[in-house]
């Protein structure tokens, strides 16, 4: 069955750094999976947990979040700032029985572009072995 | 003499806590009593279910109802309830999104029957048994009402009016509520919350607030905080800036931290997602400065470390009404678990 799966994944990129990184990726013509639907935000700053709740609610099979290197945001220090806010997401999503590697938060300048390509293929890769999120599963698991 | 409106207070699954509330409206109880036939009640009252289901459909005026969906018995009686009344409230925490009871959504019902009656380390339960739904002994059969899968709040079920949230809904505010009913002041538009504010726990509470940099996060017994100071600044996980307020910030008077059983203010579908997002980024960033990203990451995990339990910490009222749990309810409705 995960050899035919297709997950979807919803990007949340940073308008200052991934998104020019995935801009850079597509103008040079490197391949990556088309299984990522891109939201531009402004700042990784701006991504409420709530948003990323509310992708999986409806359906995606992961979020990806890509922000400025340490050092390198635009708005001083938000990048820290949704980290920390996805380093608890993941615990609050483990226990609701979404597995880590459906949620991924990584940083990508605008000059990455192989970077990109890489993440993204990674996390699709990643996704097509764990197959699609299953809400349910999460009482037999914690046995 | 005229016939005064119907009345009636049930409970589902819930804690009788609500019930109290009512009773702690002391002498106004009087005033309800004056203004209300009060009918049914089965923690005040000696009316049964037969009593209620011979009433006409809608002849009841305003039903408060307490506690979550938990059993096919609360289920029955949520929708007799709904049926028999014009206006039905959603009563408390447990009601309004599922409250403790909706805690054990972290599982299933077959699970909790498992690690409850099979797999404890004190059981002496040879022959595995369990509660079922029917029983036979010599006199006849036992009857237990089952287990639904999952706990739902009761706008999962049936069609709500109102919701007057709360663990339990402070006194004041349902006398607010009836006294308005009773003075027949209109109501708002379907679907409101009532005896409740609109904005957040932080906006009544007298703690002074400053910069939120947390280098540590600590457990209620782990601190003896300043009182003046706000607890989150102090490393106690309160919620109160992601629950709705209304009960005049009580719990971070008395040194403990909000629960958030108010559930989430306006604006916000998502209580746990909304602390998640405000609890992240309050961590203090500036000793992670220019260190390896992999160390940012070792840092910030320890911290957060020191939560033993995020759906009790952040959604300990609101489980089912998550939008995750939320998702599943929709998806496969309310199902009783099959193995009873």
């Amino acid at each position: 069955m995960t050899g035919t799966f297709e997950p979807t994944i919803v990007g949340f990129l940073c308008n200052w750094c991934s998104y020019a990184g995935a801009d850079k990726a597509g103008a040079a013509g490197m391949p990556y999976p088309p299984n990522l639907r891109t939201i531009r935000v402004m700042c990784t700053g701006r991504i409420d947990a709530q948003f990323v709740l509310k992708a999986f609610a409806e359906g995606a099979d992961g979020v990806l979040i890509l922000g400025c290197h340490p050092g390198d945001c635009h708005y001083k220090e938000q990048n820290y700032r949704a980290l920390g806010r996805h380093r608890l997401l993941l615990r609050v999503l483990e226990q609701h029985g979404i597995e880590r590697q459906r949620c991924r938060f990584d940083f990508v300048s605008a000059a990455e572009a192989a970077e990109f390509a890489a993440v993204v293929g990674e996390m699709t890769a990643d996704i097509r072995q764990l197959g699609p999120v299953n809400l349910r599963a999460v009482g037999a698991d914690a046995q | 003499m005229a016939t005064k409106p119907k009345l009636s207070v049930y409970w589902a699954a819930s804690c009788g806590g609500c019930e109290i509330a009512v009773a702690n409206l002391h002498e106004r109880l009087l005033d309800v009593e004056a203004a209300f036939d009060f009918v049914f009640c089965p923690c005040l009252l000696d009316t049964k279910k037969q009593d209620v289901e011979a009433m006409a459909d809608g002849s009841i005026a305003v039903t408060l109802f307490n506690g979550a969906i938990r059993t096919e018995e609360n289920l029955e009686m949520a929708r007799l309830l709904r049926r028999k009344s014009q206006v039905l409230i959603a009563f408390g925490a447990c009601a309004a999104q599922g409250g403790i009871p909706g805690l054990s959504n972290v599982s299933t019902a077959a699970d909790h029957l498992r690690t409850i009656y099979l797999q404890g380390p004190t059981l002496d339960n040879p022959e595995g048994t369990i509660p079922r739904r029917q029983t036979v002994v010599d006199e006849g059969v036992l009857a237990l009402p089952g287990l639904l899968d999952q706990v739902s709040p009761l706008a999962d079920v049936v069609e709500v009016d109102y919701t007057i949230p709360g663990c339990p809904p402070e006194s004041h505010q349902i006398w607010a509520v009836v006294d308005a009913v009773i003075r027949g002041v209109a109501l708002p538009p379907p679907g409101s919350v009532l005896g409740a504010g609109a904005s957040t726990v932080c906006d009544e509470c007298p703690r002074t607030r400053g910069d939120k940099r947390i280098d540590q996060l600590r457990r209620t017994w782990e601190i003896d905080p300043d009182p003046d100071r706000c607890l989150l600044e102090q490393g106690v996980v309160c919620v109160g800036l992601a629950t709705r307020g209304g009960c005049g910030a009580l719990c971070p008077q008395v040194q403990a931290p909000c629960i958030g059983c108010y559930g989430p203010p306006e604006g916000v579908t998502d209580q746990g997602g909304k602390m998640v997002s405000a609890l992240g980024s309050m961590i203090d960033i500036e000793p992670l400065k220019g260190l390896p990203e992999a160390e940012i990451v070792a840092r910030i995990d320890a911290i957060f470390d020191a939560i033993p339990d995020y759906a009790g910490c952040f959604y300990k009222f609101g489980l089912p009404g998550s939008s995750l749990k939320a998702a599943v309810a929709a998806r496969v409705g309310v199902s009783a678990q099959d193995d009873q």
